[in-house]
């Protein structure tokens, strides 16, 4: 078996008294969308703040295609292939829309200062092309009309749109987005969907948290299910579904 | 969907009227009329962007409306400072950075009781009944919570000071189902022992579900209105706003 693109082992973090992530290990295979689910306070966002760098962990490890990033920083993370998005993301000031989405492609040429004299042709040619990308994105996510605006006009929803649209814009090896849908439009909700899922099709592997149940069972597999800072059970969607102790602890219902 | 009980002839509780507003230079509301009923549950829905958030903060008075008027139990309160809106009997459940990390929850709770009489010690004590996560929780910091605990902290904040009106800001955004469902149903319980509730929801037809109205906000301008289960039945709106 090849290794995970994401591996992690025994993670451990506690917030003074409050344990938030329980010796917690799980893997998420290159290729998949993984899904990860659980109670409010489960520690989802506190695992994703471990892995993308946020946070240091109390104890375990952290591996990303097999290098060891435990404790690495946020930069040291994205450097690795790994971008993630924020649950409540907060504006770029002072920047455009249009701005804040063209920080998303990564290796621009131009960022090398020699090539601007070097390699000018290479340089307009892949700013030409990252600008098409954002004004095609911007269009699918219903942010088209916005892309001039500043980016602190932008409503609590629009500002997701435009850092799930930054985060895609990197094509990374490793996406980790936290709740993407929420706060979003429901009819936006399906455009998120097929965007994820090309960007899977192109090789991009996904790990979601989502409390929209329609939209992570439709999308991903397996799902892995987080209660109390640790790892409560791993499988495709149905088995997860139907579980017991899922539905008792996090579904409802019955 | 739901039989209300609410006295169609009564004058409004809370009355919007032509009103505009926005940020800085930028206009997001333009001539809003919504009018909110007592004891009526009123669901505002609309795409992204739409300024739903805008229509609360106008009226908790964060943002000071540039045309129309604000009328609540008869008396205005268009441009009132939050601090005042408050005392009327207004409640509001802001949609992000909604408490206070470095305090405990027990005093995130007390500043709710800034526009009561009293110390809010009574009501506070029903809140953690109703709330058990809140009462386990109640000594740790705030910022100690998960983005859906913060929620639940919030919502039960706006229920200190007792209001006749409250102003939700997508009160499931973030949850757990399970923990979703239970947000609703508070919010129709509170509603239920008569207190007036205008919210904010994306999850539009759970929210609507639990309303006797709604209203489909865009690009700033009230589309239509009208009972919440006309509002889940009617195709084209379904199409446009519900997701099908």
């Amino acid at each position: 078996m090849s290794e995970p693109l994401l591996r992690v082992t025994d993670l451990q973090k506690a917030f003074g008294g409050l344990t938030a992530t329980d010796h917690a290990s799980f893997t998420v295979e290159a290729g998949t969308i993984t899904g990860l689910i659980g109670p409010n306070g489960a520690g989802k966002s506190t695992l994703f703040n471990l892995i993308s760098g946020f946070l240091p962990p109390d104890g375990g490890r952290v591996h990303i295609a097999g290098e060891e990033l435990t404790g690495a920083t946020p930069a040291e993370v994205a450097a690795a292939g790994c971008i993630r998005t924020f649950q409540t993301p907060r504006p770029l000031a002072g920047m455009t829309v249009r701005e804040a989405l063209l920080i998303g492609p990564q290796q621009q040429v131009g960022e090398a200062p020699l090539a601007l004299f070097s390699r000018p042709a290479a340089v307009t040619t892949t700013e030409r092309s990252n600008l098409e990308a954002v004004e095609t994105i911007a269009a699918e996510f219903a942010i088209a009309h916005l892309l001039d605006a500043p980016a602190t006009d932008l409503s609590g929803g629009q500002l997701k749109l435009v850092e799930l649209a930054r985060a895609m814009l990197a094509r990374p090896q490793l996406l980790l987005l936290d709740e993407p849908v929420a706060g979003v439009n429901p009819t936006l909700r399906n455009t998120l969907a097929e965007h994820i899922e090309r960007l899977h099709a192109e090789g991009v592997t996904c790990c979601i948290i989502e409390h929209d149940m329609e939209f992570i069972m439709q999308l991903a597999d397996p799902i892995i299910v987080l209660d109390r800072g640790r790892v409560l059970m791993e499988g495709p969607p149905a088995t997860v579904q139907s579980d017991p102790r899922v539905i008792d602890a996090y579904l409802g219902g019955g | 969907m739901r039989t209300s009980g609410v006295d169609e002839m009564a004058p409004p509780l809370l009355e919007l009227a032509g009103v505009d507003s926005g940020y800085g230079e930028a206009q997001i509301l333009y001539a809003v009329s919504i009018s909110v009923a007592e004891g009526e549950l009123v669901c505002l829905i609309g795409p992204n962007g739409a300024g739903k958030s805008t229509v609360l903060k106008t009226v908790f008075g964060l943002l000071a409306p540039w045309a129309g008027t604000i009328t609540y139990a008869g008396a205005p309160i268009g441009g009132e400072p939050p601090a005042d809106v408050v005392r009327t009997g207004i409640g509001y459940v802001p949609q992000r950075r909604n408490v206070f990390g470095s305090l405990t929850i027990e005093e995130n709770l007390q500043m709710g009781a800034v526009a009561r009489d009293d110390d809010g010690s009574a009501v506070i004590a029903g809140l953690y009944e109703q709330f058990p996560l809140l009462a386990d929780k109640r000594a740790a910091r705030a910022s100690t919570l998960s983005g859906g605990q913060r929620q639940i902290l919030a919502f039960a904040r706006a229920l200190v000071p007792e209001p006749q009106l409250l102003l939700i800001d997508e009160p499931s955004a973030g949850l757990a189902p399970n923990t979703a469902e239970e947000v609703f149903a508070h919010v129709e319980a509170v509603n239920a022992r008569g207190t007036a509730v205008l919210m904010v929801e994306q999850n539009a037809k759970r929210g609507l579900a639990i309303s006797d109205r709604g209203v489909v906000l865009d690009q700033g301008a009230v589309e239509f209105t009208a009972p919440a289960d006309a509002v889940l039945e009617d195709e084209r709106i379904a199409e446009l706003y519900l997701g099908g």
